[in-house]
């Protein structure tokens, strides 16, 4: 991993996971396709070029580390790990099925290579923060990513481990915030408006980053500044549209929990040929 | 064998005391402790490690729910975290934490300290009293529960929850309480322990009750009934053989805790009564209802938390066994 890849192999790389994860919420009848489909540029630009991991020792005791908060969203986490190596990417398609690695949410007791079973949303920030202060007694060099929903953070306890992350001066760890501005019930800014969502985090100490979520290039930029940025935590605001990529769930409250039906299913695949 | 076995008790340090200065020890022979405290430090005692080690200690503000999953994170980067308030707070504003982050997710090296259980914190009242911990704690598979019963036992314990790999609930309590070991005594995780010798009936106990159900066996003595006592100080996983026997050989038991009778050890040794052989069973705990202000003494008086409460229920238990 770690290496720049050619932009177009990281756009082909998307497109794949994109298809793999309307696939595998189809055959599962059920699960998340637009928060999923919403991550997928963030979570390819981690695995394949920022974080140091290796799918053959993913014990490794000073690999990086991914928290997926928003655990509803681990097609896309599962996708991309299977495709980097770690989990069979034919067995995809038992997401959700008795006795699949691919859990409804991420299970560690099913997928050992998770760093945290989730899936209760606002913890995964706490658990990051856990992971970030072990490697920083170690000395070693090991970085935590977590990323959130933009609906997650309404939980409190995200603003707990946000308040502890820069008073305990929390460098080793990046946050991303999955800004697709829809959660179960519609639009976040009708249910609980997160706005001004920037000056929170700042006003919270944070190093804040604000990006477009899809944009390789500004992904790229944006982590290695959260890596030189030192004595406080980074967080990226990355603005993405929910369901990106397939026309009819862009944008598309019913597409945050409904899993397509095979007809959408196969509009979707055609639109990410 | 324990210090008194003819029921002379000396009192001795509270077990929040006995905890605070173990983990010390703990953190001298071992880099990888580390503590995590929601701004309770100088109540669970935790605030003489933070002094030593400043550098592995994590005050987390007043913030349960994030102080237990941060400790889940430490433990998942290999570090044995144990994270101290007082058991209402962090049993129950952490309990999603704990389900989640330490119980599900196999072998999460997490220890858990609440410390102030039960009604015997006294004046600060119900809010602060945590009466069903040992019920959320037991609900969490894979969890280990102890709540030692003097400073000797908490001070082996702590070391075992160290040496044990898994989430652990180690439960303390806030005041003064007699010591019941001399320093010789071997502990085990999932071992009761036979105090006094007895045929007639059994005082099961943890904690504080361990004392009183001591004196409850004097009491009853001098009605001419020889009553076995019994420290249950791991309540999860529990020491089946040793009730079994008690079953057996006395025929009757009486588990008494500071503690909601629903969902705590008496529940747990009735269903393993009824497993292995059926007998006479009484419950001295708190009744379906909350406590209130007064001196820890005042309150285990008024809710029958007592000696003279478990020689009662053991004389009801007798009555019945015939």
């Amino acid at each position: 991993m770690q290496q720049v890849k050619d932009l177009g192999e990281i756009q082909n790389f998307c497109k794949k996971i994109r298809r793999h994860i309307v696939e595998m919420i189809t055959e599962a009848k059920s699960g998340h396709p637009g928060g999923s489909l919403s991550a997928v540029e963030t979570l390819a630009v981690l695995y394949l070029e920022v974080m140091r991991h290796d799918p053959k020792n993913p014990q490794w005791p000073d690999r990086d580390r991914f928290v997926l908060g928003k655990g509803h969203a681990c097609p896309v986490l599962y996708s991309v790990m299977a495709e980097c190596g770690y989990c069979p990417v034919d067995q995809l398609i038992t997401l959700r099925k008795l006795g699949s690695m691919y859990q409804g949410h991420p299970d560690r007791r099913f997928l050992p290579a998770l760093e945290a079973s989730t899936g209760s949303l606002g913890q995964g920030l706490s658990i990051g923060l856990g992971m970030a202060l072990a490697a920083r007694l170690n000395g070693g060099p090991s970085r935590t990513y977590v990323m959130l929903g933009d609906g997650e953070i309404q939980e409190g306890q995200i603003w707990e481990a946000a308040m502890f992350a820069a008073f305990h001066k929390v460098d080793n760890l990046a946050a991303i915030v999955d800004y697709n501005k829809i959660q179960l019930d519609g639009f976040v800014k009708d249910i609980m408006d997160l706005e001004p969502l920037a000056a929170k985090w700042q006003s919270f100490g944070w190093h804040v980053i604000t990006l477009d979520g899809h944009d390789i290039a500004a992904l790229r930029e944006a982590f290695a500044e959260a890596e030189g940025a030192k004595g406080k935590p980074t967080v990226l605001i990355a603005n993405t549209i929910k369901g990106k990529g397939v026309s009819f769930m862009e944008n598309n409250p019913k597409f945050h929990g409904t899993a397509p039906s095979r007809e959408e299913m196969a509009l979707a695949l055609k639109e990410l040929a | 064998m324990p210090a008194n076995t003819k029921f002379e008790l000396k009192m001795g340090a509270a077990t929040r005391e006995a905890f605070g200065k173990a983990l010390v020890e703990l953190g001298r022979k071992n880099k990888d402790v580390v503590v995590c405290d929601a701004d309770l430090s100088k109540s669970t005692m935790v605030h003489w490690f933070a002094k030593e080690f400043p550098e592995r200690f994590f005050s987390c503000g007043i913030a349960e729910a994030d102080m237990v999953a941060i400790g889940a994170g430490l433990a998942s980067g290999g570090k044995i975290p144990f994270v101290a308030s007082f058991s209402v707070f962090v049993m129950n504003k952490g309990f999603e934490q704990l389900r989640v982050t330490a119980a599900y997710p196999p072998d999460v090296n997490l220890k858990v300290v609440g410390t102030h259980s039960g009604i015997s914190i006294g004046e600060d009242g119900p809010s602060q009293m945590s009466i069903e911990d040992l019920a959320l704690a037991t609900a969490l598979p894979g969890f280990t529960v102890i709540s030692p019963c003097d400073e000797v036992s908490m001070a082996a314990f702590v070391h075992l929850a160290a040496e044990h790999y898994g989430p652990v609930f180690l439960r303390a309590g806030r005041p003064k309480v007699p010591v019941v070991y001399n320093g010789d005594q071997k502990f085990t995780i999932g071992k009761a322990i036979g105090l006094v010798e007895g045929k007639d009936v059994t005082l099961l106990a943890h904690g504080l009750m361990v004392a009183e159900s001591i004196r409850a066996a004097e009491i009853l003595e001098g009605e001419g009934v020889s009553a076995r006592v019994v420290d249950m100080p791991t309540i999860k996983p529990l020491d089946t053989e040793a009730i079994r026997k008690a079953a057996v050989e006395t025929g009757a038991i009486v588990v008494s805790e500071e503690h909601l009778v629903d969902g705590g050890l008496g529940v747990k040794v009735a269903q393993a009564v009824g497993q292995t052989h059926p007998c006479v069973m009484e419950f001295v705990g708190i009744e379906n209802t909350y406590a209130e202000s007064a001196t820890p003494h005042e309150l285990l008086e008024k809710y029958g938390l007592t000696a003279a409460s478990i020689a009662e229920a053991a004389r009801r238990a007798l009555k019945r066994k015939g």
